[in-house]
């Protein structure tokens, strides 16, 4: 049964991201894997081996797209041409719903490839969320937006960055990508409590979680996806799920990447928190507080 | 914001004192970024410099292996650098970063002298290959497409995604070699992968001037560098540019020792390969072309 009206797809079970140093395993061994999410930028090409590849991967799999360069809070308008490109790539891969970043990254056409924070402003919100509306309407299928990590932070926000998220997400009627490792980062970075922002992202709209490893420095933390998942982490995990419902998972491991089955492993690990709520919650359903609260916004 | 992510580090990888326009660059970063108590803003800021920084030149790296090992990682860094500050991504996809740089090598010899032209050379064949690793492709053109007979006036198109390359120097099998050492590389240790590098080098600099004419295409989602006859070159590319079947063998076979006697059986031959290789585009509708020649389509 769905958790809410923005994750349809609770069954979806743990999926790991589609990394080329798997393809031989995946293809030739043909893992059990509840799903593969892929990047969509990588698939965004006219022909070759990208979609060769992909062609085989969905034959066997299903398939959720996470795309990195979409920037629905650049002030620029959005790209056509990519537009067009992921749209004939959702056809492909008949994606169930896709994601992207709540970030800038490109300016007057160039773009810087990061994941850029916003400034949490009314302002922005209202723009970002004109957009994300835009690319859902476009696309014609559910879109989520992710929380990213950052490093940075503006001295004209003005709120907290999950009240920030929350205001596009309810202006924009979209759906979440809740990353708990990027809270975990951000949290340390930015010392804030990650439960407090577990906690008050509007839990109805959560429609998949991201969970990752990181690297640590003296002074900061990066969001390196290059180690496994640590216990603060899992702890952010079981409290979203507790609160979400049994939702979509996915492991990212994009540097030093082990192997498949270390990989498939690390993610399986959710199943310990997954397990424990299947049987015991009833599903998540939106306030009507905060439906009322989206309607009045600017 | 961006302008400062984007600008070009200072030496030992850290982020510039100054600002774009040459204000220092802490006090420009505290009128926007809020410092804690571990990281003031100038940090934080670095931290997305540097960032940026990391991945374009990763990317640049690894989509450019043999210019990379044929100059060296210390040269090949500052060339990297000043092509992206100049050059900076226009593309939503990191895929596209490199597409300006044979023309940047090309204007900026200073980075790659003395061996400017061959690294040119090596420039446009690894843009190539990345073209023809996942460039478009038509419907290749099928023998029922020529029912009607070979009509020295019809015009053949390539499909796009083949590179056909002139170049003074033969880095084709310079790039093959930088490329197995970079696989042997991977399997042995560092040490030994770091000796390879050097070999390529050592072969880079002794390398002498012998043009080469070749196609870089794919074959069963493979790229492969095949090397062409110049006849067959100029043949390739006249029809590339737009000339019929009869101009573009004309054209080719202009300045060519080739005896006459042999030359109609080549191109018959060749036309055959390339066929099979599936490097001729379907004929486009009449509406289609129409709609191609005036820049609709």
């Amino acid at each position: 049964m769905p958790a809410n009206r923005f994750n349809s797809h609770t069954d979806y079970g743990i999926g790991i991201g589609l990394r080329i140093t798997h393809y031989d395993h995946i293809l030739n061994k043909k893992p059990v894997v509840d799903w593969f999410e892929i990047i969509s930028e990588n698939f965004m090409v006219d022909a070759g081996r990208p979609l060769r590849i992909l062609d085989q991967i969905l034959d066997s799999y299903r398939v959720v797209q996470h795309g990195v360069s979409m920037y629905f809070g650049s002030a620029e308008p959005l790209n056509r041409e990519h537009l067009k490109r992921l749209k004939n790539l959702v056809k492909r891969t008949k994606t169930p719903w896709l994601s992207d970043h709540l970030c800038w990254g490109s300016v007057d056409g160039r773009y810087t490839h990061d994941l850029l924070p916003m400034p949490y402003t009314f302002e922005a919100a209202k723009i970002t969320a004109r957009k994300v509306r835009e690319v859902q309407d476009f696309l014609e299928i559910p879109v989520a937006v992710e929380n990213v990590s950052s490093y940075a932070e503006y001295h004209v926000s003005e709120m907290t960055e999950w009240e920030f998220l929350t205001e596009v997400v309810e202006a924009a009627d979209c759906g979440i990508l809740l990353d708990v490792n990027n809270i975990y980062v951000s949290s340390f970075n930015h010392r804030f409590n990650p439960m407090d922002y577990v906690e008050n992202v509007p839990h109805e709209r959560v429609a998949q979680i991201h969970i990752a490893g990181h690297s640590k420095y003296r002074k900061y933390i990066l969001d390196t996806h290059d180690h496994p998942v640590i216990d603060p982490v899992w702890k952010l995990y079981e409290t979203a799920i507790r609160r979400c419902g049994p939702t979509a998972t996915l492991l990212e491991w994009d540097d030093s990447i082990p192997s498949f089955e270390e990989v498939h492993r690390e993610a399986l690990k959710a199943n310990r928190f997954l397990g424990k709520i299947a049987t015991s919650r009833t599903p998540a359903v939106a306030p009507a507080r905060r439906e009322e609260h989206a309607l009045v916004l600017p | 914001m961006a302008r400062a992510v984007m600008a070009p580090l200072a030496p030992g990888y850290r982020m510039s004192r100054r600002a774009p326009g040459g204000a220092s660059m802490r006090r420009y970063a505290a009128t926007f970024i809020k410092p804690n108590d571990r990281l003031t803003s100038f940090e934080r800021l670095e931290i997305y410099n540097r960032q940026y920084w990391f991945r374009v030149l990763t990317g640049i790296s690894d989509d450019f292996p043999g210019l990379r090992a044929v100059l060296g990682e210390k040269r090949f860094d500052r060339l990297s650098e000043a092509y992206l500050a100049e050059c900076p991504s226009k593309s939503y996809t990191m895929r596209n970063l490199g597409s300006r740089l044979p023309a940047w090598v090309e204007k900026n010899p200073r980075f790659v002298r003395p061996h400017a032209r061959a690294a040119l050379d090596m420039a446009l064949l690894e843009w190539a290959q990345v073209v023809a690793y996942d460039g478009p492709q038509e419907t290749p053109l099928q023998p029922q497409d020529l029912a009607e007979g070979f009509d020295p006036g019809m015009k053949l198109r390539i499909q796009p995604y083949i590179g056909l390359l002139a170049l003074r120097y033969p880095v084709d099998d310079l790039l093959l070699e930088v490329n197995k050492e970079t696989e042997d590389g991977e399997a042995a240790s560092n040490a030994v992968a770091g000796g390879h590098k050097r070999a390529s080098l050592r072969r880079f600099r002794s390398l002498k001037p012998q043009p080469i004419y070749l196609a870089v295409h794919r074959h069963d989602d493979s790229v492969y560098f095949r090397r062409l006859e110049p006849e067959a070159y100029g043949l390739l590319a006249a029809l590339r540019g737009g000339k019929s079947i009869g101009a573009a063998v004309t054209d080719a076979f202009r300045k060519s020792a080739m005896p006459a006697a042999d030359r109609v059986q080549t191109v018959r031959d060749w036309f055959e390969l390339w066929a099979a290789l599936g490097w001729f585009c379907r004929p486009l509708s009449a509406s289609r072309a129409a709609l191609r020649e005036s820049g609709g389509a």
